[in-house]
């Protein structure tokens, strides 16, 4: 009970008046962040869904703010658009299934086997590459990757070429950066599940792998979700990474980048971005349907 | 229901545990225990927490193994199995229901890991879930039962694989107290009826003595005494039996000297005192008797507590039921002088503290 305000002062009366209407409370703790979500976030999706839909003056490279279809139908009907498309899910795919391979039985191992004393230190195991920069971390997998590098090093003496630059270099890359992602949710999750579960499905007769295919992976299925909108996700609008390691090979990303950039054409790019957009609320819907949702 | 053994002559105990320890790191959990459950039989390990009653119950479950000693479940040996070659079932304490799985299926599951055929696994199932009262719920997920629900649904789905012995960890533990003493005269019924063996862990000596038929004291890793309710709560062998199931009322010392005329360590229950407000009645030839001084009264609807420091030292709780005195009338009770009488059949020598 200790009031510093003097009665009936204006600390005290704004006190009041926020206990009085909880709107007002609602409101003073919500509006700053609503602000910036409404403008910056939505704003600026919808700023780049509006000029998806506008073109360029073929001489003048001036943006015409004038309703047609034209990106989309150039996207539709160039074939190296549907190549890139279809070569940019594929690598956000192979990166989260890796990603899921690796991350579950690490995830396993931090939340119910390592001690308690282990389980931190490895939660900021996992956390610390976050803090290197990106960048570092992709020149790094180039010097890995490259002629003279350390997989070349490795594989020349079994007569074995090391992959160079490429796609699978882009995933390996990919898969590496995003993998703490991955990681994290899916421990979160293990954590969550009581061992007396594990116990149970013992005590019911089931041995090791059962118990993994029906008590295990059904609990954890949401989590390994959650972690896959995250790979999948960052995967598919990155450009850096192949940029990098990835030698000749293009993703949606890079189709953005150029149209930005050399190309000039802001709208197509933004037509170009709105590919994954919808890929990822597609596989949102979809995830959604599999009621592997309704258990978070 | 007698399970002959196969191994050695001579029938053999549905649980039997030879010198079992257990220790984690530096830590003794289990300090040799020697057990021998009968078929059939409810029996209760009873025991404050910490005292090894549990880690006994995760080893004879095989979620532990012991540090050495043997453990055999109907004369077999299976110190060294693992749960699912076992033929045992648990029911946890937080139920340990798979919450992705509907009632049906949780109930199911033994059998299905024992291949049993579907139509069979229904028949069974859903006469397990008969037994414990929960027709219709089938198509629920856990999420959707109340405590005492969870807990009928975790009981079918042990019951209904038939073990040999039902391991029950502190069953009743999460449930309020109306529910505790319906589930308690409910869980004993169920087991005349299957007549499987139940051996359960509990803190609590109300429910150890309500439920079972032979009760295991538990203190610091080891048994301090096994016997029916009567033996453990009339005639403790320790002092801590004494003090652990009931109220410990130790008559010890010089007190023991001068009211008994006999050196050692006494207990009389509560219930077996008599409060005298007159203190010169006459006293019966078959009773013992001691003076004091009322330190407190505690009302308690049906019956009435009083603490009482005894002139010669020491300290009695007396409870006495509240046959014709109205609260008022107890109340003023307290600071008064009073006499403690009890029958000399009531009295019991106990082993040293320990």
């Amino acid at each position: 009970m200790s009031i510093t305000a003097t009665p009936g002062g204006p600390v005290r009366r704004l006190a009041g008046l926020l206990h009085r209407r909880p709107y007002l409370r609602l409101a003073t703790l919500l509006s700053a962040p609503l602000l910036w979500l409404v403008v910056a976030y939505l704003g600026s999706l919808a700023a780049l869904f509006a000029a998806a839909f506008w073109t360029t003056d073929d001489f003048t490279g001036e943006v015409v703010k004038q309703f047609n279809l034209d990106n989309f139908q150039e996207l539709w009907s160039q074939t190296v658009y549907r190549t890139i498309t279809v070569r940019s899910v594929g690598v956000a795919a192979a990166v989260t299934v890796i990603d899921a391979a690796v991350a579950f039985p690490m995830a396993f191992y931090m939340a119910k086997i390592a001690s308690p004393r282990a389980q931190r230190w490895l939660v900021i195991a996992v956390l610390t590459p976050l803090w290197a920069s990106y960048l570092v971390k992709a020149y790094a997998w180039r010097i890995m990757f490259s002629g003279s590098g350390v997989l070349s090093w490795i594989l020349d003496p079994f007569g074995i070429h090391g992959p160079g630059y490429g796609l699978p270099a882009t995933i390996t890359t990919l898969a590496y950066l995003w993998l703490p992602y991955m990681i994290l949710p899916i421990y979160a999750g293990l954590e969550r599940l009581p061992n007396s579960l594990l116990d149970a499905a013992g005590d019911l007769g089931a041995r090791t792998f059962r118990t993994f295919r029906t008590v295990i992976w059904p609990v954890a299925v949401p989590a390994v979700i959650a972690g896959s909108i995250f790979t999948f996700s960052l995967s598919l609008g990155d450009y850096i990474t192949v940029k990098i390691v990835g030698g000749k090979s293009q993703l949606i990303g890079n189709v953005v980048y150029d149209n930005i950039g050399a190309a000039d054409n802001l709208p197509f790019a933004a037509a170009v971005a709105t590919i994954p957009v919808v890929i990822m609320v597609i596989y949102l819907v979809a995830v959604r349907r599999t009621g592997a949702l309704d258990n978070l | 229901m007698t399970q002959m053994n196969t191994e050695e002559p001579g029938v053999s105990a549905a649980v039997e545990l030879r010198a079992v320890r257990k220790t984690f790191g530096e830590v003794s959990a289990v300090d040799g225990v020697d057990l021998e459950i009968g078929d059939g039989e409810f029996f209760a390990m009873l025991g404050p927490s910490g005292s090894g009653k549990t880690t006994v119950l995760r080893m004879i479950a095989g979620f532990e193994t012991p540090t050495s000693g043997s453990i055999r479940l109907g004369g077999r040996e299976v110190t060294k199995l693992p749960p699912f070659e076992r033929d045992v079932n648990t029911v946890f304490q937080d139920y340990a229901l798979f919450p992705h799985m509907n009632v049906l299926a949780n109930v199911e599951y033994g059998l299905k890991v024992k291949k049993v055929p579907k139509a069979e696994r229904r028949e069974r199932a859903l006469e397990a879930l008969a037994s414990v009262r929960l027709e219709g719920f089938e198509t629920r997920r856990p999420g959707q039962l109340s405590g005492g629900q969870r807990q009928r649904v975790a009981l079918a789905r042990a019951l209904v694989n038939r073990p040999k012995v039902l391991l029950l960890d502190e069953p009743l533990g999460a449930l309020d107290l109306k529910l505790r003493e319906e589930m308690q005269v409910e869980l004993k019924a169920i087991q005349r009826e299957v007549g499987i063996t139940f051996l359960f862990v509990t803190h609590d000596q109300e429910e150890a003595l309500t439920m079972a038929d032979r009760v295991a004291v538990f203190n610091a890793g080891r048994i301090e005494q096994v016997g029916t309710p009567a033996d453990v709560y009339e005639q403790p062998a320790t002092a801590f039996v004494a003090g652990f199931v009931g109220t410990s009322n130790l008559i010890e010392g010089e007190a023991a000297q001068s009211i008994l005329g006999r050196p050692g360590v006494y207990s009389v229950r509560p219930e077996k005192l008599r409060v005298d407000t007159d203190l010169d009645a006459e006293l019966p030839e078959d009773e013992h008797s001691a003076t004091g001084t009322v330190a407190e009264v505690v009302y308690a609807g049906a019956a009435t507590r009083f603490v009482v420091d005894l002139d010669a030292g020491g300290r009695l709780v007396a409870l006495q039921q509240n046959l014709q005195s109205s609260s008022m009338d107890v109340l003023k009770l307290r600071e008064a002088r009073v006499r403690l009488a009890w029958r000399r059949e009531h009295e019991f020598a106990i082993a040293g503290p320990t």
